[in-house]
């Protein structure tokens, strides 16, 4: 997840890494992790504090000034079973939400042209 | 090849999104004009399925079931193939570019394994949550692949990289991917799309510490792809 400030949107977060923020921490699947008091009802988050906390590499670039907050490394790609939701454009520039397909079974199939 | 299966199984529930990781659309566009698939055929300019589902290669597959719970994790999938090309017989022909014959020789080795997967696929979409084929959730986590620090911060350094690419700052994207590479060695789609920018045969350049020729040598050609795990969740 790119961010341009280290206060992050807690709705933007929850909506690209599938952490959801409850009164017990955030949690993903059977999994919670405990925060510090009052960041589960703020608006913005601290990156660093979930870095830490989620085990989320933060990665800066000091010529763009920008920095890269990398998924939990909790010890497997999935900490959940859930499939991820991801919104992503087809290829006529359309908005596909994967979630639009509950009801049918999936396989998504990646490729590539290079 | 993705649109004759999914002509066979989505009458019986299955459908099929096929997600091109190119940082260049236009690229991918090209292939996707000419099959005009009926099925959504999406653009992830950012390789973010690799982060989502730990996605290493192409073609891989992840399976959902109808409540949006994945059954098999990211392994291999590649489906019959109407006319595989004889990449033995073409590594050997002199019409093509010396450089190119040593990717053909290895490409001849890499083992696929495209009866064993159709067996599984069509024994799943029949039988559903019955088909030894899927997975529990615990057995579906635990063969996800590995994600651990340095894994994590490959996904963070490619994304750090592909964000500049394409917002003006073409000239700091390589030392970004660098890192992904170091990182994570095993992720094709993080290296061939790099290499693939700065060589269009993906050969050594300047930028990258490796190429494929070097890395598919390295840990053999019939290691390529990882064979597909058909054994059932335990306790099943």
């Amino acid at each position: 997840m790119i961010l341009k400030s280290l206060d992050v949107d807690r709705k933007e977060f929850e909506a690209r890494t599938g952490w959801v923020f409850k009164p017990e921490g955030a949690c993903k699947g059977a999994v919670c992790v405990p925060l510090p008091a009052g960041a589960a009802s703020s608006a913005k988050v601290d990156a660093r504090m979930l870095s830490e906390r989620l085990g989320m590499p933060l990665i800066h670039d000091a010529d763009a000034k920008i920095w890269s907050l990398g998924p939990e490394a909790m010890g497997h790609a999935l900490t959940s079973a859930q499939a991820p939701d991801f919104e992503l454009p087809d290829w006529q520039g359309k908005q596909f939400r994967l979630s639009s397909l509950r009801g049918q079974k999936v396989l998504i199939v990646t490729w590539s042209s290079w | 090849m993705w649109q004759a299966i999914r002509n066979e199984l989505h009458p019986k529930g299955l459908e099929i999104v096929t997600v091109a990781l190119d940082i260049d659309p236009a690229a991918a566009k090209v292939w996707i004009e000419q099959t005009k698939p009926n099925h959504p055929s999406l653009i992830d300019s950012a390789h973010l399925v690799d982060e989502l589902f730990g996605v290493i290669n192409v073609p891989n597959s992840v399976w959902i079931d109808e409540d949006g719970m994945i059954v098999r994790p990211v392994e291999a999938a590649w489906p019959e193939r109407d006319s595989p090309p004889d990449w033995q017989k073409l590594a050997g022909s002199t019409d093509i570019p010396v450089e190119l014959r040593e990717t053909m020789q290895l490409a001849a080795g890499i083992k696929t394994q495209p009866k064993e997967y159709m067996t599984a696929l069509r024994d799943w979409v029949a039988n559903g949550k019955k088909s030894k084929y899927a997975l529990s959730p615990t057995e579906v986590i635990a063969r996800s692949g590995p994600r651990e620090k340095a894994e994590a911060e490959a996904a963070a350094y490619f994304e750090l990289g592909q964000y500049l690419w394409e917002n003006g700052r073409k000239d700091l994207a390589p030392r970004h991917w660098r890192e992904a590479h170091r990182r994570q060695p095993d992720n094709w789609t993080y290296k061939r799309q790099a290499w693939s920018l700065a060589d269009p045969f993906q050969g050594q350049s300047e930028l990258y510490d490796s190429c494929w020729v070097k890395d598919v040598k390295k840990i053999g050609a019939e290691n390529y792809y990882p064979p597909m795990d058909l054994t059932p969740s335990s306790g099943k």
